[in-house]
């Protein structure tokens, strides 16, 4: 299965994922998608020196799918975490 | 209101300036987020899914106007603009940046606020009646009471690393309104025979995953040994409660291991042996506490407000809206006006900043510049002269604070759920908007009458899903969203504990089945009968098959 890095950004909190560069964006579409054990292995890799780098907190690997609108996460709550609440919250959101 | 002296100022001060040490060690690294986390969660600082996730103590749900004014502003410069109200009386924000925390809390220090005592296993947040000086039916204001147990409980060094945290509520009213009986330590204030003042104490109720009702260990106990005899409870659990799995971990589960008499038992021995040395409260200390909640300079009016009488016949709206949302007061001629967060299709608890600048003002001009927040996420001017209802009521629906649904099927409570927790099973709030959608029409509401709708996402029941009378449960079956249904639960004096009606249902028929829920109560209730009177007098069954039969 489809694998990409995710954690929360250590100075604000927010959901971020692992580039192919090596970076962290907000945008899940940015994300490198893992297809085989190797490119796991070095991003995960990555992924661990960043937290202690201090740049992201609690890094951790999901499932995603590929899909015609970009890279979507297999797991509801990971949806969430890519998109934001369900829900209109902030006023003017709304 | 209890006001600060110099040394909670000096102790708030020196946390927020502790915290921000500690905010800029683990920001240059020195502090690991292994070393960091109890640091953040000792002030209330927890990630969530999106973000940081602050959550504020609001003390036994009191606040100054002045206090809510800077609760809106910080939601609009730290935040995205509106905050959420917890069933713990308490405030979350869900977008606070780590690097602006300290900045953030010393503003609350500013306005006499604080996190702490919001996470971590230690005695949290005393919540009470959020009617407490004002109800009609109040023996003695608990307030008293909760403000004397804070103090107690800050920092208590034996009591900073409890198997688990834990929870006390206290009520002064025989009516219970802040859900006691489901609290590691709920008080009941009660008088005896020869009319003193003292607490039912009652012990080992809680919620979550193994929900129980409290069990009384004392029937009455004199109010001076309040501390000695909390401490003695505290003691005992300390001794025997199970640090070594976190399940198991709650008073309520030791009180049920070894029995409620057995556990009496323990406490009264180990009372005996420290009433004589431990701290109690002396009786100066407690007029001084007391002093801080005398009554203000309430008008004086004979009988009811003919103006008042004279709105609620002509305005078919706000009679409505007396009808739910305002309640007695002990004053003549004062009501108690309650604030519906709950406006059909929202999220439970959530108000913007604007609306509580909004509730400032109208504090300000209407209720001795005091606000409540209840544990059903709504809020509470306590001291509004019946004469200035009509203009109050006006000016909230200008705000979108007036829907008149208190205590009735739209007033749900929901916790965050899936859309903010890190914790969560399924979404919340969603559920509670198209709840709230379906049954938004007005009449249909009253005519059903008092329901207690409540909805958590997962098993920590922070909304009190097992003491609905109607309780919805978000569970995961395979990655989709499916919600189990309990019936007959209750939060109040008669407290019990909601039954399984059946099966969990999947998220998009889940209306429907609360709908049919409804329709069979409507059939079946006789006179004047609540959902719950009726849920009591003819039990599971017949809710059970017609809900799984016609589906
Ligand atoms: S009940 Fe569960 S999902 Fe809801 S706020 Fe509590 S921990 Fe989160």
């Amino acid at each position: 299965m489809d694998q990409i890095f995710t954690a929360n950004r250590l100075t604000d909190g927010l959901v971020v994922y692992l580039t192919e560069a090596g970076d962290w964006s907000e945008d899940v579409n940015q994300s490198f998608v893992c297809a085989n054990e190797d490119d796991l292995a070095s991003y995960e890799k990555r992924a661990v020196e960043a937290a202690v780098a201090r740049r992201i907190v609690e890094p951790y690997a999901i499932d995603v799918q590929r899909t015609a609108e970009g890279v979507r996460p297999v797991r509801y709550r990971e949806v969430i975490r890519a998109f934001g609440p369900s829900i209109d919250y902030a006023p003017g959101a709304a | 209101m209890y006001r600060y002296d110099e040394i909670d100022q000096a102790v708030v001060d020196q946390r927020v300036a502790q915290f921000r040490d500690q905010v800029s060690r683990r920001l240059s690294g020195e502090l690991s987020e292994d070393e960091f986390k109890p640091l953040r969660l000792m002030n209330g600082l927890y990630l969530q899914l999106h973000a940081y996730m602050l959550r504020v103590a609001i003390p036994y749900g009191t606040l100054s106007a002045v206090q809510m004014r800077k609760l809106a502003d910080i939601a609009r410069r730290y935040d995205k603009g509106y905050a959420h109200f917890t069933t713990r009386q308490n405030l979350q924000y869900n977008w606070p940046k780590l690097e602006d925390t300290p900045d953030l809390l010393a503003e609350l220090a500013s306005v006499e606020m604080h996190a702490i005592q919001t996470s971590g296993n230690c005695i949290r947040n005393v919540t009470t009646d959020q009617f407490a000086g004002v109800a009609a039916d109040e023996i003695d204001d608990p307030r008293v009471y909760a403000e004397v147990i804070r103090q107690w409980s800050t920092f208590h060094p034996e009591f900073s690393f409890l198997p688990r945290k834990f929870k006390i509520a206290l009520t002064g009213a025989p009516h219970d309104r802040a859900a006691i009986k489901v609290h590691d330590i709920g008080l009941i204030v009660r008088r005896d025979d020869a009319g003193n003042l003292g607490f039912e104490v009652v012990v080992g109720g809680g919620q979550g995953r193994t929900p129980m009702i409290g069990k009384t260990i004392r029937e009455f106990l004199p109010k001076a040994y309040l501390l000695s005899y909390l401490e003695a409870i505290m003691r005992v659990y300390n001794q025997y409660g199970r640090r070594d799995n976190m399940y198991k971990a709650r008073i309520k589960i030791l009180v049920h291991e070894i029995g409620a008499e057995k556990f009496a038992q323990e406490v009264e021995a180990e009372w005996e042996q420290i009433r004589h040395t431990a701290t109690d409260i002396p009786p100066e200390e407690e007029a001084r506490v007391r002093s801080f909640f005398s009554a203000p300079a309430y008008r004086r009016f004979d009988g009811t407000d003919a103006g008042f009488a004279a709105k609620k016949l002509e305005d078919r709206a706000f009679a409505l809206w007396v009808r739910t949302n305002v309640v007695a007061h002990k004053q003549p001629g004062y009501a108690i006006a309650n604030i519906s967060l709950k406006p059909v299709g929202k999220p439970p608890g959530d108000a913007t900043a604007d609306q509580m600048d909004a509730v400032a003002d109208l504090a300000e001009q209407f209720s001795f510049s005091e606000i409540r927040v209840t544990h059903e996420q709504n809020l509470v001017l306590p001291d509004v002269a019946e004469a200035d209802l009509y203009a109050l009521w006006q000016r909230l629906r200008d705000h979108g604070l007036a829907t008149p649904n208190i205590g009735l099927i739209s007033d749900i409570i929901a916790c965050p759920g899936l859309d903010y927790c890190a914790l969560a099973n399924a979404r919340s709030i969603p559920i509670a908007q198209q709840l709230s959608e379906r049954f938004s029409d007005l009449d249909r509401q009253h005519d059903l009458g008092e329901l207690r709708l409540k909805i958590s996402g997962c098993i920590n029941a922070c909304g009190h899903h097992h003491v609905g009378h109607i309780g919805i449960l978000g569970v995961d079956r395979k990655g989709e969203e499916y919600y189990q249904i309990t019936l007959g639960g209750a939060a109040d004096e008669d407290a019990a504990v909601g039954e399984i009606v059946g099966p969990a249902v999947a998220s998009d028929e889940l209306t429907d089945a609360i709908e049919n829920i409804i329709t069979t109560y409507v059939g079946l209730r006789q006179n004047g009968e609540r959902f719950i009177d009726t849920y009591r007098r003819v039990g599971r069954a017949p809710f059970k098959e017609r809900l799984y039969d016609a589906g």
